[in-house]
């Protein structure tokens, strides 16, 4: 027996897979709703259940800017954030890609202020989505505990060496007590292996690390981290079946739900996709061939998935998390317009806006969003995307 | 002795400059400007530091003229990641030791930490993540490299900028005396986190800057040495007055060289009488606008901060107890 099906709040799952990992080095700062993971990880270190050290930095910036340091001396490290926080980092997210630190950092997603809201949505992330960080969306707790461990594995890959990000929903995925199967340690160290640091800062070896470029370099260092990200699809794709080998857990960049024979599917991303199954069970059980797709894998984006997800769907309905104000389209419809701008130039892409801030999505709005988008299919869209449920 | 101090510089003789390191590990070849103070202190801190160190530095002067790809003047490790987290960044790099030294993934003696930064990345931008590094007890050495403006970004005002200076964005006109605030205490910000080493040094005393960075390097937990950069391009100071002008800075009481060892002050290089402000100012552009009055206002302001640290140095302390009660029964 390899595993053990527990219920657990999906904060604790999180750091249970840090410590699984046996992260070394850990730098926080406590923001909502991030705060249980790095509470859990602060205790599992005072009674030495995790060798490590536990760094409560000032300040995010310096949170992230403490793992760089880590992670440069060659030690395993994890950081955790959320809005705020993340937006505070923003300026070390880049560097500490740039310098290929593969630090591990779960990223409880929560609105940007203002106005200030502790709830739900991805507009943090997505204000930070060209750091050149990999990054992945989980949807329920098994997946935000199985990805926190393999995302070491992916960050540390010596092909890789990138700092990843794992992406759960804030409050309602990472205060969520849920059923879910454990690794135990001698499986998730065969799984993961000590972490040997390529480059280090060791006075018996000297580099410098973080120099400056002139233009005669800088866009051959951009393109060389381009590459890397771009190349590290492979990598995570084995890591991920290595470990569905290990568990029967398997992953895909693009996860497929009822999308046999479907004509219009639906796109999510994070915890909405289980509410969004939901709606479609009923949609198909009233005759409708309507499916799901959900975004996993967000960086490197995988559109080659996409496009042979789309199969004979004539439509595909985009759930954005957050909005660019002022912009052409929200970030996640963005994308995946341009996915399919030449590729796929008769397949319609309408986007909608759900659940900024916390306002809930219940299977229901899944199902108005359908109609409304077949109607504005038919006769033309409206409007380059809509904001749905806006009151008033 | 002459216009400019030379008898005050005589003491020199009586160290032995042939036992200083001849090892270098801040190389030539940098890019910084004729008669820098800075690269000057940079080469020696590096030099009493020695190889078995990592460094941080900050963005600014010395990381620009010292780190363009694809070469480096370092023979440390180094690491630069912005311009106001060095101190976090030293802070990851202790932690990372620390827990590979514990867990056996590192053998021998743990390498010394030190943070550089300028002035604007000590004083002002980077001054909360210094503070969280002093007051999280990381061991470590923090270098202020002070020429007492943004130097690298074309001499704007900082926090550490003197009254009266001319910078780019303190010009003197009709309405602005040029810089109108007093330089921020940045040892008694230090001081204030009851860190147990606190100095300031200048590279035109160069033994004593050796022996402070000693200190302060093998000293356990945080310190923090504050080293005045004297910087032709932005005092407009002829290059060949660099070191000169390190020493009028002592010599006039505007600088004073003095450490702080578990709170208690003490001066390190003694002035029996002090010169007067003017002798120090004069040979700087950025002053030169200043009238009689308020050279005379600075002169005023020089000696009640000198009195004060004298006062400070002849203060009686009280015994404090050690760090934690663990630490004490170690001690006994």
């Amino acid at each position: 027996m390899m595993g053990t099906r527990v219920g657990m709040e999906v904060s604790i799952a999180v750091s249970h897979a840090v410590q699984l990992a046996r992260a070394e080095a850990i730098a926080a700062y406590p923001i909502t709703p991030q705060t249980h993971i790095v509470e859990h990880l602060s205790s599992l270190v005072a009674n030495g259940e995790l060798e490590a050290e536990f760094v409560n930095v000032e300040s995010e910036h310096s949170a992230l800017s403490t793992c760089i340091g880590m992670s440069a001396t060659g030690a395993r490290t994890f950081t955790a954030t959320s809005s705020q926080g993340l937006a505070l980092m923003h300026e070390i997210l880049f560097i500490a890609s740039a310098m290929r630190f593969p630090i591990v950092m779960a990223v409880a997603n929560r609105a940007l202020a203002g106005p200030l809201s502790i709830w739900n949505d991805h507009s943090d992330i997505m204000a930070a989505r060209d750091i050149g960080w990999i990054q992945v969306f989980v949807e329920n707790g098994q997946e935000a505990f199985d990805h926190t461990l393999m995302a070491f594995k992916i960050a540390e890959n010596h092909k890789v060496i990138l700092p990843i990000i794992v992406n759960m929903d804030g409050f309602i995925l990472t205060h969520v007590v849920e059923s879910l199967e454990l690794l135990d340690q001698d499986t998730a160290d065969r799984f993961l292996p000590p972490y040997h640091a390529r480059h280090r800062l060791d006075p018996q070896n000297p580099v410098t690390m973080g120099a400056f470029a002139m233009p005669e370099l800088f866009t051959e260092v951009k393109m060389a981290h381009q590459m890397a990200l771009v190349n590290s699809y492979d990598r995570i794709l084995k890591v991920w079946k290595e470990f569905g080998d290990l568990t029967g857990r398997h992953y895909q960049p693009v996860e497929h739900y009822k999308t046999e024979g479907a004509k219009v599917l639906l796109l999510t991303m994070g915890c909405l996709g289980e509410v969004a199954e939901v709606a479609v069970d009923e949609m198909r059980a009233a005759g409708e061939k309507v499916g799901l797709l959900k975004l996993r894998m967000w960086r490197p984006f995988p559109f080659t998935d996409l496009r042979e997800a789309m199969g004979g769907a004539k439509l595909l309905i985009v759930c954005d998390r957050a909005l660019s104000l002022g912009g052409a389209a929200p970030p996640v419809l963005a994308e995946v317009r341009s996915t399919f701008y030449a590729a796929n130039p008769k397949l319609q892409i309408l986007g909608y806006v759900v659940g900024l801030g916390g306002r809930d999505v219940p299977p229901e709005t899944f199902k108005e969003i359908v109609a409304q988008a077949q109607t504005e299919a038919k006769q033309g869209p409206s409007q380059e995307y809509h904001i749905f449920g806006v009151r008033g | 002795m002459d216009k400019f101090g030379f008898a005050q510089s005589q003491k020199f003789d009586t160290y032995a400059s042939r036992l200083m390191p001849r090892e270098e590990y801040f190389t030539s070849g940098h890019r910084s400007c004729q008669g820098c103070g800075e690269a000057l202190a940079v080469r020696w801190v590096c030099k009493a530091i020695g190889k078995d160190a990592i460094i941080a530095h900050a963005t600014g002067c010395m990381e620009i003229v010292s780190s363009g790809m694809p070469q480096t003047a370092w023979l440390n490790p180094w690491i630069h990641v912005a311009f106001e987290n060095t101190a976090a960044v030293a802070s990851g790099v202790e932690a990372g030791l620390k827990i590979l030294t514990r867990k056996g993934k590192l053998t021998g003696p743990m390498p010394k930490v030190v943070a550089m930064g300028g002035d604007g990345g000590t004083s002002d931008i980077g001054l909360q993540a210094l503070s969280g590094a002093m007051e999280r007890g990381h061991n470590f050495t923090y270098f202020c490299w002070d020429n007492e403006a943004y130097m690298n970004t074309g001499i704007q005002r900082s926090s550490s900028t003197p009254y009266g200076a001319m910078t780019t964005t303190s010009p003197p006109g009709k309405m602005s005396i040029g810089q109108a605030t007093q330089k921020k205490n940045m040892m008694a910000i230090a001081v204030a986190h009851g860190i147990p080493y606190v100095a300031t040094a200048s590279p035109s005393y160069l033994f004593d800057l050796y022996f402070k960075v000693r200190k302060a390097i093998e000293t356990p937990g945080p310190a923090y040495v504050h080293v005045l950069s004297v910087c032709p391009t932005g005092w407009r100071s002829a290059t060949e007055l660099s070191v000169r002008l390190g020493r009028l800075a002592v010599e006039t009481g505007v600088f004073p060289l003095y450490e702080v060892v578990d709170g208690r002050y003490r001066l390190t290089v003694e002035v029996p009488k002090l010169r007067p402000v003017r002798d120090y100012l004069k040979p700087q552009g950025r002053f030169r606008h200043l009238r009689s009055k308020e050279i005379d206002f600075i002169q005023r302001h020089t000696l009640a901060q000198y009195e004060l640290l004298l006062q400070k140095c002849q203060a009686l302390y009280p015994e404090f107890p050690s760090v934690s009660p663990s630490a004490e029964e170690e001690g006994q």
